[in-house]
């Protein structure tokens, strides 16, 4: 079942080319993509079922051996990233069928929303480094376009800032991609993993920290996000989720594959270094959450904040902290992108993202802010909530290492992270509504919102309520990478 | 031969960074376009200088000998491919910017992160930076 490896690209890149053709046609081209991300659906689940048997899907293109010939590997981490991209997709998907925050209706939207999808399953299920900043330029170009098509000036704005950044991080990749293959000769992830080993400390140190600041730079992580509240809070709400779920996250996985698989007998200066920016990006994350009053660029904070915690994970060096950062990569990102969801879902009932200018939400909607509860208690970490365990697994090794000082500025960080998201639940659902006269508005089209929002909470619940299933997975792909 | 590489990496670098750094947008992708060019440099290098014959191995012999390494040729050919489709991106959307916002500073680009008006109190952006409210059906009317 080799060819199975090569989907996570191939059914988004088929779905590209069949929307772009259908774009005269808006029904046509919404039921094309539906059925796009169905395949890809089913595509993701097989892998997870094949990763499960230790039956990696394996692929080497043009009839080169590996490790000359560009190789498609999904292994248990990249099979389970790989599901939560296609579910995320989905999710997003069905959530542009509803009104909240989903204007205007570019013809291309629908083709660079799984142009992105492209460029997530690509660098997921790729085993070759040069391959792998293929596709993060492929995410690259969809994003900016994503940011570009609405086309109001802040939106302009906003591209310009996310581009000239992440250019300059793509750039950096590529230089750092060209030392490997320099010192190692290789660019297979399994060829460099053997070859890194017999290189000098500092040339590891040197070749992997090239790479490390790339990679953070993508990541969000501190000092290198300025580029995520700069630009996040334009794009409309469903994009959003997507964008604040995923593509931090793919730079995160490149940590991972990078420290934890291709590099894990690099000097323990880098795993050290790594450590404290990962403490950083929790503190001055939350810190700007603390400072917003807009709910957008609240949320885009607490993306930077949470990368700390999972960069903390591959911080540790070992396999229950590469474990750990697998389980919070998960349950983050479904977290994440439900509160984007849920946002928007606040804003086409009250008019504004803004705290100071909503509220009154409770009266009318209870029901909608229990559903925020579930993501937001989760991201904090309150028990039995699936952030709970994901910290607790975390901080466990951490306190097991003796890092005690990371471990304070995380406890410190969930008290700080518990702030801003009761001034969201209090401001927009508790207090009064600021204007005596305003009213629910009545002819909405939110099913498809409360459908997505809905789904995504109950995966939340489901881990939270069954957290071993996804530990063991969590445990058993941590094995599979090459943790000292 | 590889000095006179380093150098050139070094001069291009240079005037990428000086670009990129520029207040003016304009300029500043420039300079990530020259900047590309540098990087492509460096990543032709990383495949080591030396015999300059082409990759092919000659007629009835089967290995290749006394050739230059291909693959940091397709490599840079890939990187220059991607690079050009950026650049090109890049240059429509700074027209595009410079004439939406009227200005080609980039410190005066504040319409995604407006300056707030208070010490403490975060900015409020402005409605003409949010979606339109009530949300419009696609005949165009109000739902």
């Amino acid at each position: 079942m080799s060819a199975l490896a090569v989907t996570p690209v191939l059914v988004p890149l088929v779905t590209v080319v069949a929307t772009t053709l259908a774009q005269k046609r808006p029904g046509a081209q919404q039921a094309l993509s539906y059925a796009g991300i169905v395949g890809f659906l089913a595509c993701a689940i097989a892998l997870v079922g094949l990763a499960h048997q230790d039956e990696a899907a394996r692929v080497a293109f043009g009839g080169w051996g590996v490790p000359f010939g560009i190789e498609f590997a999904v292994d248990r981490t990249s099979a389970a990233l790989v599901l939560i991209t296609a579910l995320m997709g989905a999710a997003a998907l069905l959530f542009l069928a509803s009104d909240a925050d989903t204007q205007p209706r570019h013809p291309l939207l629908l083709p660079l929303l799984h142009g992105v999808l492209v460029g997530v399953g690509g660098s997921f299920a790729t085993a070759d480094l040069f391959n792998l900043y293929v596709w993060f330029e492929v995410m690259l170009i969809c994003a900016v376009g994503l940011f570009a098509i609405g086309g109001r000036v802040d939106q302009l704005d906003a591209t310009f800032k996310y581009f000239v950044l992440n250019m300059f991080g793509t750039l950096l990749l590529l230089v750092a991609v060209g030392m490997v293959y320099a010192t190692t000769g290789h660019l297979n992830y399994g060829a460099i993993a053997q070859a890194a080993p017999q290189l000098s400390a500092w040339v590891q140190t040197l070749v992997l920290s090239g790479l490390l600041l790339a990679f953070l730079i993508k990541a969000g992580a501190f000092p290198l996000f300025a580029w995520l509240p700069a630009s996040y809070h334009t794009l409309p709400a469903p994009v959003l989720a997507l964008f604040a779920g995923l593509l931090t996250k793919v730079g995160v996985y490149a940590v991972l594959r990078s420290m934890g698989d291709l590099f894990a007998t690099a000097p323990g200066l880098l795993f050290e270094a790594l450590g404290w920016v990962a403490a950083a990006t929790m503190l001055f994350g939350v810190l700007g959450a603390a400072y917003h009053w807009d709910m957008r660029r609240i949320l885009a904070f607490h993306i930077v904040s949470q990368i700390g915690y999972i960069l903390l994970g591959i911080a540790l060096a070992s396999e229950a902290g590469n474990a750990a950062t697998l389980f919070y990569t998960l349950h983050h990102i479904v977290v994440k992108a439900n509160l984007f969801l849920i946002a928007a879902m606040v804003w086409r009932l009250t008019g504004s993202y803004d705290l100071r200018r909503i509220g009154g939400l409770y009266k009318v909607r209870p029901a909608l802010a229990v559903l925020f509860l579930v993501p937001a208690l989760s991201l904090v970490g309150i028990p039995p909530l699936s952030g709970f365990w994901s910290k607790l697994l975390v901080l466990q090794e951490a306190i097991a290492q003796g890092h005690v000082t990371w471990t304070v500025v995380a406890l410190l960080v969930s008290v700080l992270t518990l702030y801003s998201m009761m001034k969201i639940w209090m401001e927009a659902f508790w207090k009064p509504h600021p204007d005596d006269g305003w009213q629910c508005p009545a002819a909405t089209r939110l099913w498809p919102a409360w459908l997505a929002t809905l789904g995504l909470a109950a995966v939340t619940l489901a881990i939270s309520f069954y957290p071993q299933a996804l530990l063991d997975y969590s445990l058993a792909a941590a094995q599979t990478l090459g943790a000292r | 031969m590889i000095w006179v590489l380093a150098l050139t990496v070094w001069v291009t670098v240079s005037a990428g960074v000086v670009l990129a750094l520029s207040k003016d947008v304009f300029r500043c992708v420039l300079g990530l376009g020259v900047l590309g060019s540098a990087v492509n440099l460096v990543l032709f290098a990383a495949g080591r200088l030396g015999s300059a014959a082409p990759a092919v191995v000659p007629l009835g012999e089967t290995t290749l000998r006394d050739a230059a390494n291909p693959l940091p040729q397709a490599l840079v050919l890939t990187a220059i491919v991607i690079g050009f489709a950026l650049v090109c991106f890049s240059l429509a959307l700074v027209l595009r910017l410079i004439q939406r916002a009227d200005t080609d500073d980039a410190l005066a680009l504040r319409a995604a992160e407006p300056l707030p008006d208070h010490p403490v109190k975060p900015p409020y952006a402005g409605e003409r930076h949010d979606p339109a409210w009530p949300p419009v059906s696609a005949t165009g009317g109000p739902r």
